[in-house]
């Protein structure tokens, strides 16, 4: 079984290789040069982590980030972005979600709440 | 038992699971939200224009600060809504294609002319009004990417209505000519506003089916209703009319009665005979071309940087 297949996030071609039949009707009708699609990452402030929020295109990294700043940060959302080129992000697929998560599913000893404990029983 | 791709997946949105880009849809599904979410990026992208055409002649520095703000942000919520449907497996050009050859629609307010500074006003008012009750309930459409993009879009939207009412409201306490400038701004953004909302639900034939994929969930006559109720009262503040002589009240119904839309306006401007619509087209298509050559040069540029890099590495 083959677990981790690569999706290009907004990709056309890659969302074939889900498997998806849908897809067919989608196909451009003009040549495209576009630059390429880059995914975005922001840290709201100092402490968090950086969070996903959203793509632009971009001929290059500087410019994905000065574009990322533009679309992304207008309203102080931001103190530090990310930019990755979508095409490298890898990602699972949805149709494996039941193989690769269920598992943890009947693993509830994994959870504190498991394990009944006297009342009296302090600091822990 | 084993159920159907499509029932499993009506099965996700009666639960209220967000549908996500990899996931299974039908491919009817995916083409309404291709089709409703890039009319909605062109929207965002040609209704710059109409307030565009003020910057330079807003009567404030401040005020003029404010609009640039906000067109920007019309730009990133085309940007938002643009990557939402790129998702769906459309391509960014494939869609400015469509824009630019008139195949796509975008919302017909954007086809009527900016006289006056007031028109700055009622836009704010009326139109980003209409905007937020439709985008509101879409902040929990069923497509993830498109909900993501609206509440980003709704959480901007609102400093623009409340722009547009001030600048109402400060002309509606000004001189006579001030006092009429405002009026007549509301009378002729009015019932192109009420029109947004799209056909009456009778004409519409695709609402059932996005109802329940609940990509749409109030229907365009609730939403217009609600419109109507909300400005009727807002109108007052102002000191000013809506130009409908049959807007009543109803104790009965607890909502306001409005009179007949002109819904052969409504089709002409879709059709593409509204007053401004080869202007705003012919406008994109020059930005458009004229735009080639810095993206060829960026492209060229990234290219040749790339290149120089690979050489250093080897």
């Amino acid at each position: 079984m083959q677990l981790i297949k690569q999706f290009f996030y907004g990709d056309y071609d890659a969302m074939k290789v889900a498997g998806n039949p849908a897809d067919a009707a989608a196909t451009p009708s003009v040549a495209t040069q576009e630059w390429p699609i880059w995914e975005v990452f922001v840290r709201s402030k100092q402490g968090l982590d950086h969070k996903h929020v959203g793509s632009l295109h971009a001929a290059d990294a500087a410019m994905a980030i000065e574009n990322a700043r533009d679309v992304y940060t207008r309203r102080q959302e931001g103190i530090s972005i990310w930019v990755v080129e979508s095409k490298y992000i890898h990602a699972t697929n949805p149709d494996e979600a039941e193989s690769l998560y269920e598992p943890a599913a009947d693993k509830v000893y994994r959870h504190p709440t498991f394990y009944e404990l006297p009342i009296e029983l302090k600091h822990i | 038992m084993s159920y159907t791709p499509e029932q499993q997946f009506q099965h996700k949105i009666d639960q209220e699971i967000k549908i996500e880009p990899k996931d299974w849809m039908p491919e009817k599904y995916r083409q309404t939200l291709i089709r409703q979410i890039s009319q909605h990026a062109h929207s965002e992208v040609v209704g710059m224009l109409p307030e565009g055409n003020w910057i330079s002649r807003a009567p404030s520095l401040k005020r003029k600060a404010i609009l640039l703000a906000k067109v920007q942000d019309e730009a990133g919520h085309g940007l938002y809504l643009y990557s939402a449907a790129e998702t769906l497996g459309i391509t960014r050009d494939e869609m400015y294609h469509q824009l630019h050859t008139g195949k796509a629609k975008y919302s017909s307010i954007f086809n009527y002319p900016t006289l006056t500074w007031a028109d700055m006003g009622a836009i704010g008012w009326l139109v980003d009004g209409a905007a937020i009750m439709n985008q509101v309930p879409l902040c929990r459409t069923s497509y993830g990417p498109y909900a993501r993009a609206m509440v980003r879009v709704c959480k901007e939207e609102s400093f623009h209505q409340r722009q547009g009412f001030e600048i109402l409201l400060v002309l509606s306490q000004g001189t006579d000519e001030q006092k009429a400038m405002c009026q007549d701004a509301i009378n002729r953004w009015w019932w192109p506003s009420v029109m947004m909302f799209g056909p009456a639900d009778e004409a519409s034939p695709h609402t059932q089916q996005s109802m329940q994929w609940k990509i749409k969930r109030f229907t365009n006559d609730e939403l217009r209703q609600k419109f109507v109720d909300i400005c009727a009262e807002q109108v007052k503040t102002l000191g000013m009319t809506l130009p409908d002589p049959d807007l009543k009240w109803n104790e009965e119904k607890g909502h306001y009665d409005f009179g007949a839309i002109n819904w052969e306006e409504f089709w002409q401007v879709v059709a593409g005979n509204g007053p401004c619509n080869k202007e705003r087209l012919a406008t994109r298509q020059k930005a458009w071309n004229d735009g080639a050559w810095v993206r060829d040069a960026a492209t060229a540029h990234a290219a040749k940087k790339a290149a120089k890099h690979l050489h250093k590495v080897a």
